[in-house]
């Protein structure tokens, strides 16, 4: 009786999207020779295509809804399996060793093209673990995150116009800077949360990117700032292939270093009270939390990442201008976060893989790819809401000593 | 005995609406005292006004954690009066859910505790010793609550009153000299409700911590607690034993209506 229900209702939609279609992909009119063309095995195919697509739709909502297939007794859950492995040490480390080896050996095995996109890639890992510190950890929405990785990208651009101010140079200063300014927009945003914040944030990124494009005198407008120098390797010139694969390795430095530091904050007293703010304001500060204070640390410090990443992406491109820091960014690295499962390190690194690599190998189906690349997204957060991994709390080992005597064991 | 909380006219207005007006009461070293009164009494707007949720609109709060020092705290931030040693729980469960149960307890230390940023990244000595300290306290905290075999579940995976517990649990993991309980009993069967008991004056006996409490249960009230202060319309309308609340003729107007006064 469901199954028929179900074709019912497939057969209404399929009739629906002929309806709506019909207009586009059936009457072609040409003006010229004012003719009128019918194609009606278009309808046909919408037709049969909305109908299969509908009942496999439904097929997947339904084993959502029903959580499975039911296991039966001893039949492990792949869910378990997965973490019990990636849980066992010797697994960890083989994965780790393995990931490793891949990496280091990628630059040799494909062109420069690849590695620029793989290093693309890998920028946005450090944006998404940067920005997960404030969305993921902190649960303030923040719509604005581009808006620091400009002002890393332009503390550099500018820096090395008018004082010839190297990379390394500026890395920390464009750290420093997006620090600041994560500082700055912290004080108007303390007393927000929710929607209003993700308001304000929003603004914030679109503040930014006029001002760079309207401020002509200081930042050149929409021309610019070009010419900016590739990272240094102790004053050795780099061809632009070298130079390519040299950012590669520091960008993986980057990264490893970036998964350490937010891993060590998740771990914290400060990780923890940031958690406790995503999870209840009011208990939060009833438990002696400083709300002002957790709430600007994880904008500082959200920022830094996006600051150090502006400085790395200018001297990527040897080029800035405010059409590289449009609100599409900040949603892209925002998605890279809810996609990836919020706070979790790893989802955030295979959802930007996903979100980076992808749209550049869907080049094939060239006009359809932002289409299969929204269709991906959609049904991603239909069947996965929570992202691609659930964030898992850190456990700790207990053990009874005798009466009343605890003692703690950490276990990672 | 000596006075550990104070209000002195403390009155909360809402526009309009008088939710506290003027009211005057104290809390003594190791005693249960009891806040009751009927809905909308004001006895969660109370709470909020001492632990600086709301600022309070008119009068003072004052806490006297050692004898002899009495510090005015109204105005004061919520963390900076749990930093005083005021903690609390809330009517409606505010625990983290989607933090462990040992979590939850290890945020309480939060305000005993100081690592910063570069403790956190460094990891250097003082910071490991003091996060294994929380490690250690925060066990052994729930190990006195009878939570010590799920302190790896999920708060949102423990049972109703688990949660309660685990809610007392953390107020007590920041070092309080006062527990302000609001209504811990609310929705508990019996059972639970016993070992509720059983629980606070535990609290108040082994670790020297008073109790204010706000509660519904007139049987739990009545057998733990050793002052009761009545609130109705904002206003305090009676204060003293159980015993003595008991047969309050205002008291009993107040909770059952007008009509059995002149019925008696």
């Amino acid at each position: 009786m469901k199954r028929l229900a179900e074709l019912r209702e497939s057969l209404v939609i399929a009739l629906w999207f002929m309806f709506l279609t019909f207009p586009i992909l059936v009457i072609q009119v040409n003006t010229i020779e004012k003719t009128i063309l019918w194609r009606w095995q278009n309808m046909l195919y919408v037709g049969l295509g909305s109908f299969a697509l509908s009942f496999v739709w439904r097929y997947f909502l339904g084993k959502v809804g029903t959580g499975g297939r039911l296991r039966t007794e001893g039949e492990e859950d792949p869910k378990t399996r997965f973490l019990r492995l990636s849980g066992d040490p010797r697994v960890r480390r083989g994965a780790i060793a393995a990931a490793v080896l891949v990496a280091l050996a990628f630059p040799l095995l494909s062109s420069t093209y690849q590695v620029n996109i793989m290093t693309t890639a890998l920028m946005y890992v450090v944006l998404g673990l940067g920005l997960n510190i404030v969305v993921g950890q902190a649960g303030l929405l923040h719509l604005g995150y581009v808006a620091f990785y400009a002002v890393g990208a332009y503390t550099y651009a500018l820096l090395y116009q008018h004082f010839g101010i190297g990379f390394w140079t500026a890395l920390p200063l464009g750290a420093l800077m997006a620090t600041l300014f994560g500082i700055l927009l912290g004080f108007p945003i303390l007393r927000l949360r929710g929607d209003y914040l993700a308001i304000v944030t929003l603004g914030f990124g679109e503040i930014t990117r006029l001002v760079l494009e309207n401020w002509s005198e200081f930042s050149s407008g929409p021309s610019g700032i070009s010419g900016i120098p590739r990272p240094g390797f102790f004053g050795l010139e780099l061809n632009i292939q070298e130079a390519t694969i040299y950012l590669y390795f520091l960008m993986i430095g980057f990264t490893l270093f970036t998964v350490f530091v937010t891993n060590r904050l998740q771990d914290s007293r400060i990780g923890r009270a940031w958690l406790a703010l995503r999870e209840d304001e009011v208990a939060c500060q009833a438990m002696g939390v400083d709300k002002t204070m957790a709430k600007m640390t994880a904008f500082a410090l959200g920022s830094t990442w996006a600051g150090m990443m502006g400085v790395v992406f200018a001297a990527k491109t040897t080029f800035v201008n405010p059409a590289s820091f449009t609100f599409l960014e900040s949603a892209m690295i925002l998605s890279i976060v809810v996609l990836g499962g919020m706070g979790s390190t790893l989802g955030i690194i295979l959802a930007s893989f996903l979100l980076i690599l992808l749209p550049e190998y869907l080049r094939a189906f060239s006009d359809y790819r932002m289409l299969l690349f929204g269709t991906i997204m959609v049904v991603m957060m239909i069947f996965r809401p929570q992202g691609i991994i659930t964030n898992i709390r850190r456990t700790y080992e207990y053990h009874f000593e005798g009466k009343g005597n605890g003692a703690a064991d950490k276990q990672a | 005995m000596e006075t550990i909380l104070e209000t002195k006219n403390l009155t909360m207005n809402f526009g309009g609406i008088k939710a506290l007006d003027r009211v005057d009461m104290d809390v003594r070293r190791g005693e249960i005292c009891a806040l009751i009164g009927p809905n909308g009494a004001g006895k969660t707007t109370f709470f909020n006004c001492i632990t600086g949720i709301y600022p309070p609109s008119e009068g003072d709060v004052f806490i006297a954690p050692t004898e002899g020092k009495r510090r005015r705290i109204n105005g004061l931030p919520v963390h900076k009066v749990t930093a005083r040693g005021l903690a609390r729980t809330f009517q409606n469960i505010r625990l983290f859910p989607d933090m462990t149960v040992l979590e939850n307890v290890m945020v309480g230390r939060h305000c005993r505790t100081k690592a910063g940023v570069l403790g956190a990244i460094f990891r250097d000595r003082p910071t490991r010793e003091e996060e294994k300290a929380v490690v250690t306290r925060s066990l052994a905290i729930l190990e006195r609550i009878g939570l010590a075999d799920m302190v790896n579940t999920l708060a949102r995976n423990l049972p109703y009153g688990d949660q309660r517990r685990l809610e007392i649990a953390r107020a007590l993991a920041t070092d309080p000299f006062l527990l302000l309980l609001d209504e811990p009993a609310a929705g508990m069967n019996p059972r639970e409700t016993d070992a509720l008991e059983e629980l606070i004056l535990k609290i108040k006996d082994e670790e020297n911590i008073s109790i204010l409490m706000i509660e519904h249960d007139m049987r739990m009230v009545m057998s733990i607690s050793n002052r009761i202060v009545v609130l109705d319309y904002g206003k305090k309308i009676a204060e003293g034993t159980p015993a003595e609340i008991w047969e309050n003729p205002v008291v009993i107007k107040a909770y059952l209506g007008e009509e059995f006064e002149t019925g008696d």
